[in-house]
This record gives C-alpha cells, structure tokens and sequence, in this order.
C-alpha cells in the first residue's frame, strides 16, 4: 500500500480491472473469430488458410438460405410495424390519461413476454394453433405474424413509453384545449416530438424477431424456415463457413440497429 | 370521465388482443392440457386425469404397478437447476469486477462501455451460441492451439458436456448480471466508501463491508435475471449440449416430439412457468426494496 496518502486511489480494488478487460475480450472474441473464419478460403474454423469470399457466394447461391432469409425479412417488417403501432396507441393510453383501475393488469399482459420462459410460450402456441390449423386448415404465414407481433410489444413499448414521458404534455394540453381533434393533436404536436422513440421502437422490435428462434421452431408450418432456424436446422449436418457467412450478416444487422437505437435514445427531447 | 376511459380502453385494445391471442391466452391451453389423457400417436384425449402430473416426478412401473421416482426427470431438473445456480454464481464472479470497473470510469466514458456490453447482448443468441461451440468444438481454436503447441495431443472434448452449457449460458447471458449491478454501482456514494479506508478499513474489508452491502439489491437482482433464463434455456444446451445433456427447455420439446406424451409436456411446462414466477416474484420484492434506499 502506497505511503502517501494523495496517490491511494479509494476507487481502486486489485484484480477487477483486469477481470474487466478479461471480461471484454471474452465477450467479443468468439463474435470476432466467427466473423473473420467466414473469409476464410478453406473448410476450417480454427486454421487461416487465406482471405475469401466463396462461402457469401455459396450462401448467396443457396435457393433454402434465399428463402429463409425472404421469410425472415417479411416476418421481421410485417411483425414490428404491427407491434410498433399496438406499442404507440397503447404508449398513449398508459401515460396520457389519468391513473386507471386495472392498470397492473395491463402492464401485467404486456409484459408477459418478457418474464414466461419462451420455450412455454412456444408450447402454448403450438398447441393452440395445432387447435385452429385442424378447424381452418389454414397454415400459412400469418400464425409466425401474429406470434412474433406478441412478443415483439414490450420491445417496442418501452423506448416509446420512455419516450412520452419525458415529453412535455401541456403542448398537447394546449392543443386540445384548441379543440384539436385527437387525431390531430397527435400528428401535429405529439408525432413530431415522438417519432425518435417510434424508430427505436421498431428497430428493437425488428431485431427481436429477426433473431427468434425458439417460438419460430415450434410455430412454423414445413417449409417455413427463417434464418435462425434454418441455422439450428444445419446442427445435424456438418457446419461449414456459410453458416458463419449468414450470422455474419445477421450480426451486422443487429448492431448498426442496436447502435442506431443508442443515438436515437440520447436524441434530446 | 366515461369518454376518457372509452377513448384509454380503445388505444390499448389492439396490443391486449394480440397479446391475449398470441401469448396470455394459449397458456390457458397449456393448464387445461396437462390435466388430459396422452393421445395414441401425439395430441390429446379429452378424459380428465391427474397422470401428467404424476409422471412429472414419479413412474408406475409398466408391469407390476410399484411406483418408483421417475430418475431421468429428476435427474433433468437437477442439472437444469444446479447449472442456473452456477451460472448465476459465475456471471457475478465475472460481472461484479466489470460493473465496479465501468462505474469507477469517467462519467462520459461510461455509456460507451455499458453499450459495448449491451451490443452482444442485442444480437442473435443461436448465433453467439454457435460462435461459442466453434472455439471449444474439437476441430476449435482452443484444441488446435494447444495440439500446436503440444501441450495435449488428443482434442479435450469440451463440447456435449455440462461445463460446455454452462460456458455458453455465462456467455450469453453475462449482460443480465453486468446491467443492474452496475445501476445500483453507479450510484454508490465513494465517500462512504473513503471514510472506511480513513478507519484503516483494507481494501477487502471495504469491498465486503461497505461496497458489497450497498451494490447488494442489484446483485440480487443480477443473479435471479441470470438464474431464470438459464433455468428455461433450449437453445444453448441444444447446441452446446447436443442432445445428451438435456435441461428442463429440451425435456418439454422431447414430449412435443420422439416421446409424444403432449399432457406430460404442458405439465412440465406449468411447472417451469411456476418456478420462474416465484423467482420472479422474488425479483420484484427486492426491486422495491432498493428504491426507497437510494431515494436521497
């Protein structure tokens, strides 16, 4: 220990910042290696053999990576602007009105995604749509909407409801008092201070469902297959690189939307 | 005000409706199944039994009627518990040190580092997962470089064991510990902590004595959003596991799958659903508990 009393740094504890920095490097290393063994040229995920780009090629070329990653792309869109909508109206209800009987029922609900284990969410939906594909005999896209809409709400309800309550409500108040219609008052006074919370919303709900795999595996019809989990679909065979090449993609998406989701927060309101 | 409660109830009925479609509602289903009869080849006969739930812990041996522990989903639930619990234990081993070292930075500076630990946490678990089996797998970086430099000669089989799923799970996972330890952290007040070491406190004595107790509620917090994703993880031991080392999540889809026994699969289910509630409930407890405390 240090004699003077001016260079003990009362902040200091010995060891952490080294578990710290080991702690960085461990989350960060197996994402970095599986990123540059998809440029690999050869078979391998633990010898270089040379930089390439033949197995983005071959997954390009993959009619069933095609697909999934279409599906993917669809069921992402089609289920975060569902969500984002539900997570604005129901944003508005829960902060603009006065406190309400009920109110932990509807947080209850809401939340529900985020706090039941998803592999039961999983069982329940395909036991309930086992119920209506055997009474409709319909099986196509809108069972994987609907169920990735679900889960995808809470995500897009926090940045926006974070959003509306840091907001100043009697500009609104304001307006309404002008006889503004709702309809009005929203897109001419609420709208324009909202929307960086709507985006983030929807980027967090777009990457949640881009990444699902658990309920997608139970929900999906055949043929169905999204990128996940035509990925955990590949286990069986032999993993090769284009599996690297797909998460690397992937990757990319999730951070430049989760990136983008951090700047959009720290926009001042 | 009637038109006001009209005009809440109508904002939030279309997320209620799908969230009541697609997710409240089907667990309903799920309770109501588990009190039903197995089908001959999966699905369900409508004839009320208690079997499922029987089955859950016990056996009736198939000639003598004896009834007997059912070993392999104690033995399931076992590992599923003991490897949350260590999970839980390592994430803290490894994220407490983290939370203090971020909250320790320059103000500025620390919402960079928070989101260099929230980014993987955003990103696609199968596939942090599977960049986790590519560096233990036997063909990996780590059995190659240690052949190389001859320390072992065979590849050490680190994948499809217990020790693999935990790996992943501490991987994945670790986020959820860093997040509220370093929330209770960031608000720790340092004088308290300077006046120890003016009562010649050592710095270990401090950690356990000053620091410790006042970051505690986040820790707790920590170790139980750790413990309850863990407890009902699917993919990680799925694909770090590889079918031999199950935990509860691969039980229920085994009876949704090769076992078909649907009511013994919804039971199970409920029975997950039950001890993440009680876990959870725990949570919000201690979530309470920490606001008035820190509310100078």
């Amino acid at each position: 220990m240090p004699v003077s009393t001016r260079q003990f740094d009362i902040r200091k504890q010995p060891g952490f910042t080294l578990i710290a920095v080991a702690c960085f490097l461990l989350l960060y290393l197996p994402i970095i290696l599986l990123v540059v063994y998809s440029f690999n040229a050869g078979k391998s995920i633990a010898i270089w053999e040379g930089f390439s780009l033949q197995w983005y090629e071959s997954a390009w070329q993959n009619k069933a990576i095609q697909d999934a990653a279409i599906r993917s792309l669809i069921l992402a869109c089609c289920a975060s602007a569902i969500a984002t909508v539900a997570a604005v109206m129901a944003a508005l209800a829960t902060t603009r009105t006065a406190a309400f009987k009920g109110s932990s029922f509807v947080f209850a609900i809401i939340n529900q995604p985020l706090m039941v284990p998803e592999i039961v969410t999983a069982v329940a939906l395909l036991l309930f749509f086992a119920i209506i594909k055997v009474a409709t005999g319909y099986t196509g896209m809108w069972y994987l909407i609907i169920a990735h809409s679900a889960f995808c709400i809470p995500f897009a309800y926090m940045p926006i409801r974070a959003r509306l309550q840091g907001m100043d409500f009697s500009l609104e108040q304001a307006g309404a008092d002008l006889y503004g219609k709702p309809s009005r008052v929203f897109w001419r006074i609420t709208f324009p201070q909202l929307w960086p919370g709507i985006l983030a919303g929807a980027m967090l709900a777009f990457v949640i469902s881009l990444d699902d795999v658990v309920i997608t595996e139970f929900v999906k019809s055949a043929g169905q297959d999204t990128l996940p989990t035509y990925m955990l679909g590949q286990l069986r065979r032999i993993v090769t690189p284009e599996v690297n090449a797909i998460s690397t993609v992937l990757l990319g998406i999730s951070v430049l939307l989760v990136a983008g989701f951090f700047f959009l927060s720290k926009i001042r309101k | 005000m009637a038109a006001q409660a009209e005009r809440r109830w109508l904002l939030l009925s279309p997320a209620l409706l799908i969230l009541t479609f697609a997710a409240s509602g089907p667990l309903l289903i799920v309770l109501v199944y588990s009190f039903l009869e197995a089908g001959d080849y999966g699905g369900v006969k409508w004839v009320f039994t208690t079997d499922a739930w029987f089955n859950v812990v016990a056996e009736r041996d198939f000639f003598d009627e004896t009834i007997k522990i059912a070993d392999a989903h104690v033995s399931i639930f076992w590992r599923s518990v003991k490897l949350s619990l260590m999970t839980a234990v390592a994430a803290f081993i490894i994220g407490f040190p983290t939370a203090y070292f971020i909250a320790t930075r320059a103000e500025k500076s620390r919402d960079l580092w928070m989101l260099l630990i929230i980014i993987p946490f955003w990103t696609n678990l199968l596939i942090r997962t599977f960049a986790v089996m590519e560096i233990i797998r036997n063909e990996g970086v780590i059995n190659t470089l240690l052949i190389k430099f001859g320390i072992i000669e065979a590849p050490i089989q680190i994948l499809f064991t217990e020790f693999a799923i935990m790996l992943g799970m501490v991987y994945v996972y670790l986020p959820l510990m860093v997040l509220p330890i370093y929330a209770s952290m960031e608000r720790l007040d340092f004088t308290l902590v300077e006046a120890a070491y003016d009562l010649y406190g050592t710095r270990m004595r401090v950690l356990r004595r000053v620091i410790f107790p006042l970051v505690k509620p986040g820790v707790i917090a920590g170790s139980i959003l750790v413990f309850v994703p863990s407890l009902g993880a699917y993919v990680t031991p799925r694909v770090l596991g590889g079918g031999k080392q199950l935990m509860l999540g691969n039980l229920i889809e085994l009876q949704f799958g090769q076992g078909r026994n649907w009511p013994l699969g919804a039971a199970l289910s409920i029975t997950l659903l039950a001890i993440v509630m009680i876990a959870l409930m725990f949570y919000v407890r201690v979530a309470r508990l920490e606001e008035p405390q820190h509310g100078q």
